[in-house]
């Protein structure tokens, strides 16, 4: 495309003035720019430095930058020997996978049903998932936590995933994507003898695969990264998900031991940290595909 | 033609029949366990609340009476409960101009930059993909009135110390500041799509009409053109900057002086801390009408963007 064509003839008019206005515009917009970055990647390098420092340095000297000695070994060694940080990793790979994997059995064939099928209700279920779709975990927590205290299940993985196993912005997703795939395609998948259920899960399904790997990004970061519900149904420590075990870490660790608390924020951030920074496309187009976090 | 194509068709018509009966029974299996799953986890829980609201109920209680609307006027009369909504409404009201503003700024020079977009958008995404509460502790540092570098920094420029999380002026746009930190990246991704989705053209035609200043096509194409995904910004802005609590339960607990006291972390206390059920069901109906009306208008735009986006 020649989109920049029409004007040459007007810059090269005044071609010195024009020049210089567009320098300092490119100056402007990258110091604007790169103070911002810094303001933004501040935390994360802080974070790291504070990790290899002793704790003699991050008490005295606040504005020297690099570690006079290295420390970072004695730092992570104390987060993961005083707090199971990789147990806290573990369990959050436990709880997002859990979550995940129900949410999807879940969502896909009523999603389908939604899309491409007629039953009486339909109308309603799809009214009722809108509903669903605007209340957060905050407003049925109190009813679920005691009906799950009621049950002895408090203290549970099953409890951490209860809430969250119907995703109705995954059926809301899905019905969407599905509602595009070619009615003709289904007919003649019928015709060939095939069930509803091999149509969802041999041929609607696969084709849905960017809408479902960009929710499976949107779920897995909401669920590592949530708070307040296992905040309220699990106070046992080896069950902590990583925000959870993080606050812990940083309630038993009162006296500011800060090499250490940025040790253990570095290890539970780092495996979320390292895929988005692989696979950059997928998770922006995950998490913003909502909007809803 | 037509009679010979309708007559071919007429088993097909009957095998419809039979067809449809068989797939209304599959539908119903289909959508049996999200119905079952979404009245155990939303639509029973949103029935007990109302119930439990009614009445006096604490948890281990083993007499609760009734008590009306009782629970609803002791809300609306109680300081605690009233600064909590006074206190979120005045986070909101700093976090939203702010994410929403530099999101869009920043988004608009990032669309322009070629080489240098992927190190941008890295940078300032990395927030969003970061877990808050790890990165809030490292905030806490940050921010540490001895230990923290800003206020070395500060006192290097001869400001001095600024006590940020234990000052009951400066407590709340702390954590308010920290919410813009998390949310511009979130935003500028959303504003990026907004911009790549303006035909190029319209800039071109711009020009030939003698809108030549940038800011003379901001204001004639690119606002307008944006303002649905403003309009959505703004929306999931408000509300994730409403259920405000991962930062207030780590850094403050509602202190200094009660100046972080907000909704959420008020209703947590209510409802897990001091075990006041019934009262804080009643705070949670209160919440939940706030959060319908945000989520209202963001259905609205999420299904418009959805079918026409």
């Amino acid at each position: 495309m020649s989109a920049a064509a029409p004007n040459r003839p007007i810059q090269r008019g005044r071609p010195l003035l024009t020049r210089a206005w567009r320098v300092l515009g490119h100056v402007l917009v990258h110091v604007f720019l790169l103070s911002g970055a810094v303001f933004m990647l501040l935390p994360f390098i802080w974070m790291l430095i504070t990790a290899i420092k002793p704790p003699a340095e991050i008490f005295t000297a606040t504005l020297s930058f690099w570690p006079k000695q290295f420390y970072g070994w004695e730092n992570f060694k104390f987060a993961m020997t005083n707090a199971p940080m990789l147990r806290f990793a573990l369990n959050g790979v436990i709880l997002c996978s859990g979550i995940l994997i129900v949410q999807l059995l879940v969502a896909i064939p009523c999603a389908y049903a939604l899309a491409k099928m007629n039953f009486p209700g339909q109308r309603t279920l799809f009214v009722l998932i809108l509903l669903g779709l605007a209340i957060p975990v905050q407003v049925p927590a109190l009813p679920l936590y005691i009906g799950l205290a009621s049950l002895d299940l408090l203290n549970t993985y099953f409890a951490m995933m209860l809430p969250f196993f119907l995703s109705a912005f995954a059926i809301f997703l899905l019905r969407q994507f599905f509602k595009g795939f070619p009615d003709d395609i289904i007919h003649a998948a019928r015709l060939d003898g095939m069930s509803e259920f091999e149509i969802v899960w041999r041929i609607v399904t696969p084709s849905a695969w960017p809408a479902i790997a960009a929710f499976s990004v949107f779920s897995i970061v909401a669920h590592w990264n949530d708070l307040y519900w296992p905040l309220i149904v699990i106070s046992d420590v080896r069950l902590a998900p990583p925000p959870l075990g993080m606050m812990f870490f940083a309630d038993a660790e009162t006296g500011s031991n800060y090499g250490a608390l940025t040790a253990a924020a570095t290890i539970l951030t780092a495996p979320l940290v390292i895929a988005f920074l692989f696979a950059r496309r997928r998770f922006i187009e995950g998490i913003t595909m909502t909007g809803i976090k | 033609m037509t009679a010979g194509l309708a007559q071919a068709l007429q088993p097909a018509v009957r095998a419809n029949r039979r067809q449809r009966l068989v797939e209304r029974w599959m539908a119903f299996a289909f959508v049996f366990p999200a119905v079952l799953l979404l009245t155990v986890i939303t639509l029973a829980p949103l029935v007990v609340l109302l119930v439990l609201s009614f009445t006096d109920y604490e948890l281990g209680n083993t007499t609760t009476e009734i008590v009306g609307l009782s629970n609803f006027s002791k809300a609306m009369a109680d300081t605690v409960f009233r600064r909590s909504i006074w206190n979120t409404a005045v986070y909101v009201a700093i976090v939203l101009p702010g994410a929403v503003g530099f999101g869009l700024l920043v988004a608009i020079l990032v669309h322009g930059r070629k080489k240098t977009r992927s190190f941008y958008e890295i940078a300032y995404f990395l927030p969003v993909a970061s877990t808050l509460i790890a990165m809030a502790t490292v905030w806490q540092f940050l921010l540490h009135p001895q230990l923290g570098p800003i206020n070395a920094f500060l006192n290097l420029i001869g400001i001095g110390k600024l006590t940020f999380l234990s000052d009951p002026a400066l407590a709340l746009p702390s954590l308010a500041v920290l919410a813009m930190w998390q949310l511009i990246g979130f935003n500028m991704v959303l504003f990026l799509a907004g911009l790549s989705s303006i035909p190029k053209d319209l800039y071109e035609a711009a020009e030939i009409d003698g809108c030549a200043s940038g800011l003379d096509r901001f204001m004639t194409i690119t606002w307008p053109m944006l303002g649905p995904t403003t309009m959505f910004v703004i929306v999931t802005t408000s509300i994730t900057a409403f259920k405000v609590f991962d930062t207030v339960a780590l850094l403050t607990r509602g202190g200094p002086m009660g100046t972080t006291e907000v909704l959420l972390y008020a209703i947590y206390l209510e409802a897990f801390q001091y075990f006041r059920t019934g009262y804080a069901a009643a705070l949670t109906l209160i919440f939940l009408v706030f959060i319908l009306a945000f989520s209202l208008i963001q259905t609205l735009i999420l299904d418009r963007r959805v079918h026409y986006g």
